[in-house]
């Protein structure tokens, strides 16, 4: 009995931290508390945009290719800041030999626009054209849009025709001197997005350099409208793309789908939930009703650890934290069998409890394990979708482990003598 | 019920249940959804229309792209399900403003997927499958290592990779039947379910073992390894059952109140914990006494 007298203020602590946490969790409780540290949903509930590109490294060498994917990354994600997304989430991501870019727009409004956008950022290059037989071929450089420095809109000081004007880095002025050393009175087309744009179509009529160019100030000269000069200058600006790009995945979710699938998950948890609780009352009485309040106090202390540490909740991790409840109680289950066999063989209660959880330790750790395993699995093999129920099913059976473990075992002891 | 005793009906009945499962996938095949093979699915929903009908929005794609590969459905919330091959913007544009002339309508729901990308889910996913498999059963082997008389604690390892194979073998034999006869679409979340019925399987499987392991050192030369087997059976019975019920209650309130969308999802591990629960008693432990009683000549 001391043994239980020492357990209350332990249990005391644990009810008060889970009357914290369902406070926390439910908005409508305590809103000053709650809204402190906001829900972290992922894009299928607060709906939203998951954009992948492939990003085409095969024109950079390998030792530049991470630098690049970051210059990429954070123009890109100057662009996403101009649409007013909360907080977008630009990342890079590598898959065998590909590398991609994810841009998460949670919230976003207008999609196309994003996309438009993004697409637009313009890449550009600077192409030498060599002869092959009887035709002409434009063969990329090493200088692209990653060595500009700025561009403006100019005018050509005797026609008044709009021109590009654009200084480049150190880097880029070095190879834009190489490149026109080497091409002296030939001709160097400038492309976009691998259309040339001096001029609107044959090769022939590029460019030609008259001199090599040191320094790195050129100018883009031809028959530019204005409005198309300032659209150029503008993206270039905003930044050229160090590598181009390319869609290759897009998920839109509507807002109000993802809350309606929300609410209709959180739903069947909570009566899952209450059914879980009634059948363990009518089957194992008393200890039905203490394994009941130790899975409540679980489903606060979890869901407030969830929000605590800000995991990105999903459809489907919400649905993998519904399905451990519905494993939680399996270790109060194995006990408490246990422990009436032990009544069985004659012992008194307090000893067979104490006997039940001893005995039944190594199957409720071997089947944990197992599942652990699983989302481990899970959390490394698959998309982002997927890891969020690999996350919230891990974290729920190690919570469950405690909750069904420790709380039970601390109000078992405490109320049964 | 002596359930060693009458092991050849419980093995030959789901050895029969696997064989036509495994028929079935190989037979059938199994319809991939567009983020294994790549595509798009679109989601819509009209708001003020309520008429509109399948073939007027087939119509309408076909409109913009004219031998375009379009199926359209309408799902039970009355929202249209569209699936096309993979789609980029400006042709998403495209369709949008050929359907805006039916009516005003809410885009729920818009995915469109790379094949490229497909395909490496995939492959990820059957890594996956076989991971969890050698996983949990390696982690069997050593969580039995202790007990190495009269069954050796590999043969532990090696009975529960079978009875996870015949595990996820029956749900994914009746996702091929629903293809080939509804048009169920299998998915990344069907690879999950299936992932997630493993572990849940072996928790049963388990508590039978780690009886088994028990009553072999305290009955040991008192009782054969058959009755051995079938007291630990019947000793964990309830508990079996009882485990399965509260994840079974919990998924059945999943599957008539969740949302549709993870009507599949539940649905696979629904009837996977349910052949789970059913290998573990009636499966893994005949299969176990097999096992040792070879080991014994």
């Amino acid at each position: 009995m001391s043994k239980g007298k020492r357990l209350v203020p332990f249990l005391v602590f644990i009810i008060a931290t889970s009357v914290f946490a369902g406070v926390f969790v439910y908005q409508p409780l305590w809103e000053k508390i709650s809204s402190f540290h906001p829900w972290n949903l992922g894009l299928d509930l607060a709906g939203g945009s998951l954009l992948t590109y492939q990003i085409d490294m095969s024109k950079i060498n390998s030792a530049d290719r991470t630098s690049v994917a970051q210059g990429l990354r954070d123009v890109i994600e100057k662009r996403v800041n101009l649409f007013g997304v909360s907080e977008p989430r630009v990342y890079i991501q590598n898959s065998g030999d590909s590398t991609r870019l994810v841009a998460e727009l949670a919230g976003i409004k207008d999609v196309n626009q994003a996309i438009k956008e993004i697409g637009a950022t313009p890449y550009l290059d600077f192409r030498e054209i060599e002869q092959d037989g009887s035709s002409t071929v434009a063969i990329p450089t090493n200088l692209n849009g990653r060595y500009l420095k700025s561009a403006q809109v100019g005018r050509d000081p005797t026609t008044f025709v709009p021109e590009i004007d654009f200084t480049l880095n150190e880097e880029g002025a070095k190879i834009f001197a190489e490149v026109t050393k080497k091409n002296i009175n030939k001709p160097i087309c400038i492309f976009i997005d691998g259309q040339p744009i001096i001029p609107d179509s044959e090769t022939d009529s590029c460019p030609i350099v008259n001199s090599e160019i040191t320094g790195g100030n050129a100018r883009i000269t031809g028959r530019f409208s204005l409005d198309r000069a300032q659209a150029i200058v503008q993206r270039l600006n905003a930044g050229a793309l160090p590598a181009p790009i390319n869609l290759i995945n897009q998920q839109t979710i509507n807002a109000d789908f993802g809350s309606e699938s929300l609410h209709k998950a959180l739903i069947a948890g909570a009566l899952g939930t209450f059914i879980v609780i009634i059948f363990m009352i009518i089957y194992y009485r008393t200890f039905g009703i203490f394994a009941g309040i130790s899975l409540i106090m679980y489903v606060a202390l979890t869901l407030g650890l969830f929000k605590l540490i800000s995991i990105t909740m999903t459809l489907s991790g919400v649905a993998g934290f519904i399905l451990s409840i519905g494993m939680a109680v399996d270790a109060n289950i194995l006990v408490f069998e246990r422990t009436k066999e032990e009544l069985k063989k004659g012992l008194s209660k307090a000893a067979a409890v104490e006997e039940g959880f001893k005995r039944a330790w190594t199957s409720i750790r071997d089947s944990n394990i197992s599942t652990m395993i699983t989302s481990a699995v899970l959390y490394y093999s698959t998309s982002s979708f997927v890891q969020g129920f690999a996350l919230t099913l891990f974290l729920g059976v190690v919570v469950s482990m405690f909750s069904a473990i420790t709380i039970t075992r601390a109000i078992l002891r405490i109320f049964i003598k | 019920m002596d359930i060693i005793k009458n092991r050849k009906i419980f093995l030959g009945a789901s050895g029969l249940l696997v064989l036509a499962s495994l028929v079935l996938i190989f037979s059938l095949g199994l319809k991939q959804g567009i983020d294994l093979k790549g595509g798009t699915q679109w989601q819509i929903l009209f708001k003020d229309n309520t008429n509109v009908t399948e073939s007027v929005i087939k119509e309408k794609i076909r409109s913009v792209l004219e031998n375009i590969d379009v199926s359209v459905k309408k799902s039970s919330d009355k929202s249209f399900i569209i699936r096309l091959p993979e789609t980029d913007e400006k042709e998403h544009q495209a369709y949008r403003e050929a359907l805006l002339s039916v009516g005003n309508f809410e885009e729920q729901n818009f995915s469109s997927i790379g094949p490229t990308i497909g395909a490496e889910l995939r492959t990820k996913s059957i890594w996956a499958i076989i991971f969890v498999l050698v996983g949990i059963s390696l982690y069997i082997a050593y969580a039995f290592r202790k007990v190495s008389e009269p069954v050796s604690s590999w043969k532990y390892g090696i009975v529960t990779l079978i009875t996870l194979f015949h595990d996820v073998s029956i749900p994914t034999g009746l996702l091929a039947y629903l293809g080939w006869s509804q048009g169920i679409e299998i998915d990344t979340n069907f690879i999950v379910a299936l992932l997630v019925v493993m572990g849940f399987s072996v928790h049963d499987t388990i508590v039978v073992f780690d009886r088994i392991r028990e009553n072999l050192i305290t009955s040991r030369g008192k009782m054969s390894l058959a009755s051995i087997v079938n007291k630990s059976i019947h000793e964990t019975f309830a508990r079996s059952i009882n485990t399965s019920l509260t994840l079974i209650l919990v998924l059945v309130s999943l599957l008539v109140l969740g949302p549709s969308s993870l009507f599949y999802f539940i649905f696979t591990i629904l009837i996977g914990t349910v052949f789970g629960t059913y290998s573990s008693i009636f499966i893994a432990s005949p299969l176990l006494y097999i096992a040792g009683k070879s080991g014994d000549k």
